[in-house]
């Protein structure tokens, strides 16, 4: 699918791409030159040696094609939402109330063909009522566009192969004599049915438009999408945050009159050579208020590590919520609570959309008693979910728990009384510790549903010095190791 | 219109401060709970402002950041706490562990945890929570001693603090001081902690020495103990409180007394 750029050398010879196939090296894609010259693909290299010497012969890279075509799907969704990829070498874009704004679908159709072909593609396109029906046509018809509903008499002369099935069922048919589909149409179903499964009369049905299928799209529908087109292609940051925040303030009355709030923005920016820039962000609680997506905007604008490369220019920017909520008139307090609880919220989606969201965090409690597993962390911009509470301290007890926590636990020399005495001296980062106090052992078992780690035994300590911490011997000297290492896990303040 | 929003807005935050009186939030300064420190100090630390704390050695990071967060937590009440630390601080010095957050006498839940790359970051997310007023303090954990980090970005930070009321501490596990903007300067050590029953390690302890002061004190040295129950600073050098009176006049007790001294629960 890849081709090197028109202004390579000698354009005139026919480029094969080839690929090994059980242990044979086979053209797996041809231009227009070697089809000319009556090469295909599953051809033997050394075959289509033999008939053209002067071809020019690369390696097929099926994963740089897919995000090719996974680049060609995002600039599609200009058109459209819902634009689905057909593996390997297809798109499929839904058109249902979106031709208009291109001036109808024959309008939308030369544009895309035009911006396919500056980029150096070219493309086989039809329109029709169905999906599977548009598949079929455009991979082995000849038809532009089907008229509503003519699906049945556009598909019917196409051979057995245009169905999405599998190539068994394509061989079996065609041995029973069965060439086009219109042949398959006309058949009796429950014998074909009772033969090749309800998936054939299902894919059959598709294809005719007898039944109507919806397409996946590649990136989900968001649940509001406003955009603007440039006659003339914008580059300049200022431009893009006007008209963002013209975009959010049409956004912002869309959603009023739905009575929601977005929790997740996306900007898209569509490039006029096709490669489209998305930068999202996220909030803590809905928001519509244009003001406070702005500003989280140019927070993330400011703080992109790759800025917004306008190349040529932005032609079109769009702005989508794809997360709404609920949200109602708030009736303001007076004591002014609310408003500190929105400022709180505010900040924290400030700071993530500069830093990232999983920079800014919360901590949430988990119910455990593991010292590595007992606090996790969740980005602040998530509601909070329903937590374990904190374990609460005795009254006027020292602290059990460090402050600082090692991860992993650091492994240290220790002299230590057999078989569970504390520490008398340990060596940590090469400083020796002479310890003064001590406390413990505090035994913390794993778990017995996760039964891989040994027992610890924790020991509080304070050295000569009063550096206090917390440490431990991993494994029962004796019932589970011979020679117990000893580790530092944490530092009392 | 607006001036009508205005006018609302101002009776308002006037409502607000009605209503809370004399609150610690109208307050100026927050005390430590401790008249020895709070003494000379004039009362307690300047909540709008901006204060250090220095480790006095590499391994006293610990005690410093434990110092650092005590002061906030005193400083913030119910109020949340901003606390950025850059990544390289958990690599060497440990990760902040929540329980242990407990301990001091905090929610952890009620605490944004910021974690910055560099020390331009920690920087800027410091200003950006200083300049938030609904935040109660700020803690910034720079790692080392970074070329940003000068007498400009201090002065900003202090300026922002006294602007938005929210109290800012600057800790630093790892550096020397350097010429700063900072309300006071502190320099704390890890101290022996008085011992509890069968010789176990106590309540948390500092040596703090107040290098620096706004306005023109001079520097004293004090050693303090963390009480979490309480909430403040207790005399690290008092006497220990488990001491058992010893009746002369009942013998028959004297003999008892060792054998009932409410053992703690250990784990």
């Amino acid at each position: 699918m890849r081709r090197p750029p028109p202004d390579g050398a000698a354009p005139a010879e026919p480029l094969v791409l080839i690929d090994k196939v059980k242990g044979a090296l086979r053209l797996a894609a041809v231009d227009r030159a070697a089809l000319a010259l009556g090469l295909t693909s599953g051809l033997t290299l050394s075959d289509a040696r033999a008939r053209a010497p002067a071809m020019v012969v690369m390696d097929a890279d099926p994963a740089a094609d897919a995000a090719f075509l996974t680049r060609i799907a995002d600039a599609c969704c200009r058109y459209t939402p819902l634009a689905a990829i057909d593996a390997p070498d297809g798109l499929t874009l839904d058109l249902t109330g979106c031709a208009h704004l291109y001036g109808g679908e024959e309008a939308l159709r030369a544009d895309l063909a035009q911006r396919l072909s500056r980029i150096g593609l070219s493309a086989r396109m039809t329109l029709a009522g169905s999906p599977d029906a548009a598949r079929a046509l455009a991979r082995f018809g000849k038809t532009a566009a089907v008229p509503p509903g003519g699906e049945a008499q556009a598909v019917g002369p196409l051979p057995i192969r245009a169905l999405a099935v599998s190539p068994d069922i394509v061989l079996a048919l065609s041995r029973a004599g069965l060439k086009t589909i219109a042949d398959l149409a006309d058949r009796p179903r429950p014998p074909l049915a009772a033969r090749f499964g309800a998936d054939l009369l299902a894919c059959l049905d598709r294809t005719l438009g007898r039944v109507d299928m919806r397409i996946t799209p590649h990136r989900p529908a968001p649940e509001c999408i406003v955009e603007r087109r440039f006659a003339e292609p914008v580059g300049r940051m200022e431009d893009f945050e006007g008209a963002l925040d013209l975009l959010m303030g049409k956004a912002a009355r869309l959603l009023e009159q739905r009575g929601e709030g977005g929790r997740v923005f996306e900007a898209s920016f569509f490039r006029t050579d096709g490669i489209v820039r998305r930068v999202s962000i996220e909030t803590g609680r809905p928001v519509r208020d244009p003001k406070i997506v702005m500003r989280l905007y140019r927070e993330k604008l400011e703080a992109l590590a790759d800025p917004l490369d306008p190349g040529f220019g932005f032609d079109l920017i769009r702005l989508a919520v794809l997360t709404a909520e609920p949200l109602g008139v708030a009736q303001t307090s007076l004591d002014g609570r609310q408003a500190t609880d929105d400022e709180i919220a505010g900040l924290i989606e400030r700071l993530a959309a500069r830093f990232g969201r999983d920079r800014v965090l919360r901590f949430t409690a988990c119910d455990t008693h593991d010292p590595d597993r007992e606090a996790g962390l969740t980005p602040a911009v998530e509601a909070a979910a329903k937590r374990a509470a904190w374990r609460k301290p005795e009254p006027d007890d020292p602290p059990a728990r460090p402050l600082h926590l090692f991860e992993p636990p650091q492994p240290i020399e220790t002299l230590a009384e057999v078989p569970d005495g504390p520490p008398l001296r340990f060596r940590w980062r090469r400083v020796m510790h002479e310890i003064a106090r001590a406390e413990g052992p505090e035994r913390i078992a794993t778990e017995w549903w996760r039964r891989d780690a040994a027992t610890r035994d924790y020991y509080r300590l304070e050295d000569a010095s009063g550096h206090r911490f917390w440490v431990f011997r991993d494994g029962l000297y004796g019932r589970e190791t011979e020679r117990p290492r000893w580790f530092l896990h944490g530092l009392f303040a | 219109m607006t001036d009508r929003r205005d006018a609302l807005a101002a009776l308002r935050n006037r409502l607000a401060r009605m209503g809370q009186g004399d609150s610690p939030r109208a307050s100026r300064i927050f005390s430590l709970g401790l008249p020895m420190v709070d003494g000379p100090l004039g009362g307690g630390l300047a909540r709008a402002a901006l204060h250090e704390v220095f480790a006095r050695t590499p391994p006293d990071g610990t005690a410093a950041i434990g110092f650092g967060l005590i002061l906030a937590i005193l400083a913030a009440q119910e109020r949340p706490v901003v606390w950025i630390r850059q990544d390289f601080a958990d690599v060497e010095g440990g990760r902040l562990h929540a329980p242990g957050l407990v301990e001091l006498g905090r929610d952890p839940s009620s605490l944004v945890l910021v974690r910055a790359r560099d020390a331009a970051g920690v920087l800027r997310a410091a200003l950006e929570a200083v300049r938030c007023p609904a935040v109660g303090a700020v803690g910034l954990e720079p790692w080392g001693e970074p070329g940003v980090l000068d007498l400009t970005a201090t002065r900003r930070l202090s300026l922002a603090a006294a602007a938005s009321g929210v109290a800012a501490f600057l800790v630093r596990a790892a550096a020397r001081p350097e010429p700063s903007s900072a309300a006071t300067r502190w320099s704390v050590a890890a101290a022996p902690s008085r011992a509890l029953l069968a010789n176990a390690p106590g309540q948390p302890a500092f040596a703090i020495s107040l290098l620096r002061h706004r306005a023109g004190l001079p520097a004293r040295d004090w050693h303090v103990e963390w009480d979490r129950d309480r909430c403040s600073f207790q005399d690290g050098a008092a006497l220990p409180r488990a001491v058992v009176p010893v009746s002369a006049d009942r013998p028959d007790q004297v003999a008892s007394a060792p054998a009932a001294p409410g053992w703690r629960r250990a784990g």
